[in-house]
């Protein structure tokens, strides 16, 4: 199993969930996480005083899937969620030891 | 201008109401001529006495009814202006751990002044007293009732005047707290507000507004000094304060390194807008009469509050290189401050001339001077109402005019009447106002120090007075 976890920008959640929801992808947890790569931040102006703001607001989807489909969940993330420009955000992959359904206690792919 | 000197029968003014009264009331002067030429002779008969007795109380009864409902009304606005107006003004310009905190300083003046207005606030600003303050006689509210005060208000009830008078007492302390948010303490703050309407607001109204006040201009002042809505006696008082206070208490630990961003200007643009629609109760109803001085005001008000958001956006549109919306509201309230000592003096092209130096004037003075200086007045209190308070006092001794408030009787107001003088009584007024604030504040700030300390500890400004002297929090999202 694979954990997948992809730092966007907010205006793209809506895409990328639509594409994971057409290649079969139906669970995933998102917040709204602040932060900055090379893109760095912007300059607010509040009554004369100038105010560098670094941390950005991006959206983070986190996704367990099974090793078979984490290169197609990427692929297809790393599509939905691009514009171009700085600023797009990063996708990390982790392996991950086991999963559990709590409701039944499934374990590994069948809990997924 | 608390003062109606002169009889307000503009109150019929209108010209349907005019052509009513001519038609119903012809048979009636044809009568009262009849009967005056008669009574040179012999009394009037008691029959058409007693009618034209009813008829005269039957008048004074309607315009009693107009002028009350009107003063009622502004009162309520200008409470509005306190809560929620300038608590969400100021509320938003914070960060979130200090929203509560910032809106309570608006709030609890509601309540705590109210109180010492009834029991003695009252009656040093205007009873008869010294030129300096009043005297005792309305304690406790003694004497004042339905009956009209006839030096401020001879068409409305005693009553209606005092609770007008109290929302001005209300909003001035409250005004001083931009300057010293995020970190005074509460109870500090409650002893300062209470010691600072005693010292500096009741004795700056009493010698405005209050009859023998020193600066009165319409009941027997030795500097007449027109400040129709407050200029000196609010904004000039509170402006003046908030900067010493801001100097006194020092900066906000971290200041300005640490980002100070506004939490929300989305709650300080609703503020400033009921502001804006709190400000004619303020400015129009200053004019304790529906009648034609009210809407002259009010208009004025309206223009120069439209010419300041211009000014300020313009000047920050050029220097800064973006027009902000924290700029646009700032802009309107430095308007409403700069018009307010002006409004039932000036015509509608002065005022707009009045709004935009503010506009242009306090951005200058909260984007630049501020900022050279280095004090952390935090919202500004003293950019935008010390110095728009100052200028507007000035630039009424200059576009005051007989052709909307014939105060003086035809003789002339101000600069553009050919009335120099009065530019000076301004001066004097002005003056006043700036070393009252000042002496007041620095030795209230010092009892304050000495009984219970004015500054939050650096533990508490850094974990938000919200927690720290209230308990709560702004927003739980999570609840």
């Amino acid at each position: 199993m694979k954990k997948i976890e992809a730092i966007i920008q907010p205006h793209k959640l809506e895409d990328a969930k639509e594409a994971l929801k057409n290649i079969g992808v139906d669970g995933m947890t998102i917040t709204e996480v602040r932060g900055h790569g090379r893109q760095k931040g912007h300059t607010e102006v509040y009554r004369g005083m100038e105010y560098r703001v670094d941390l950005l607001p991006k959206v983070k989807l986190e996704m367990v899937v099974p090793d078979q489909r984490s290169d197609e969940v990427i692929r297809t993330l790393a599509v939905a969620a691009r514009t171009g420009k700085i600023g797009d955000g990063k996708i990390f992959v982790y392996e991950v030891a086991d999963a559990v359904r709590i409701r039944n206690d499934d374990r590994g792919d069948a809990a997924l | 201008m608390r003062n109606p000197s002169f009889p307000r029968l503009r109150a019929f003014g209108s010209a349907a109401a005019r052509k009513f009264t001519q038609i119903r009331c012809l048979p009636f002067l044809t009568l009262l001529m009849f009967s005056a030429g008669v009574s040179l002779a012999q009394s009037i008969p008691p029959d058409i006495a007693k009618k034209l007795d009813d008829l005269d109380k039957a008048a004074k009864s309607a315009q009693m009814a107009g002028d009350n409902a009107w003063m009622l009304t502004s009162s309520a606005l200008v409470l509005m202006m306190t809560g929620p107006g300038l608590a969400l003004f100021y509320g938003g310009l914070v960060r979130k751990k200090n929203v509560l905190s910032t809106m309570m300083h608006s709030f609890i003046l509601m309540a705590t002044v109210s109180i010492l207005w009834a029991v003695i606030g009252y009656s040093l600003a205007f009873a008869e007293g010294s030129p300096f303050i009043g005297d005792f006689r309305y304690v406790f509210l003694h004497g004042v009732g339905a009956d009209p005060n006839a030096d401020y208000g001879a068409t409305i009830p005693h009553q209606t005047y005092m609770i007008y008078q109290l929302m001005f007492a209300i909003i001035t302390p409250a005004l001083i707290s931009g300057a010293f948010a995020e970190r005074m303490k509460f109870s500090a703050m409650l002893l300062f507000m209470t010691l600072w309407s005693l010292v500096v607001y009741f004795p700056m109204a009493h010698m405005v507004w209050g009859k023998g006040g020193l600066l009165n201009a319409a009941l027997g002042g030795k500097y007449p000094a027109f400040d129709f809505a407050g200029g000196t006696v609010v904004h000039i008082t509170s402006g003046v304060s908030a900067l010493i206070c801001a100097l006194y208490l020092g900066k906000r630990s971290n200041y300005p390194d640490e980002s100070m961003r506004p939490h929300s200007v989305v709650l300080s643009v609703i503020g400033a807008c009921l502001l804006w629609v709190g400000w004619f109760g303020f400015n129009a109803g200053s004019a304790v009469a529906a009648g034609s001085l009210a809407s002259s005001a009010f208009i004025a008000t309206h223009f120069a509050t439209a010419a300041a958001v211009l000014g300020w956006m313009a000047m920050e549109w050029m220097v800064a290189g973006k027009p902000s919306v924290l700029g646009a509201i700032s802009g309107a309230v430095a308007g409403l401050v700069a018009i307010t000592p002006a409004s039932g003096f000036v015509k509608p092209m002065p005022a707009i001339l009045i709004g935009l130096a503010a506009g242009v004037v306090c951005y200058l003075m909260v984007s630049k001077v501020k900022q050279m200086f280095g004090y952390d007045d935090s919202l500004d209190a003293f950019g935008v109402h010390g110095m728009g308070g100052t200028l507007g006092a000035l630039l009424t001794g200059i576009f005051a005019t007989k052709e909307v408030n014939d105060l003086r009787m035809g003789k002339p107001m101000g600069l553009v009447d050919g009335d120099a003088g009065q530019v000076l009584n301004q001066l004097i007024a002005v003056l006043i106002a700036w070393g009252l604030a000042i002496v007041g504040t620095l030795v209230i700030l010092k009892i304050c120090d000495v009984v219970c300390g004015v500054r939050a500890s650096k533990e508490q400004e850094t974990e938000g007075l919200d927690l720290s002297m209230h308990g709560e929090e702004g927003y739980n999202l999570e609840s």
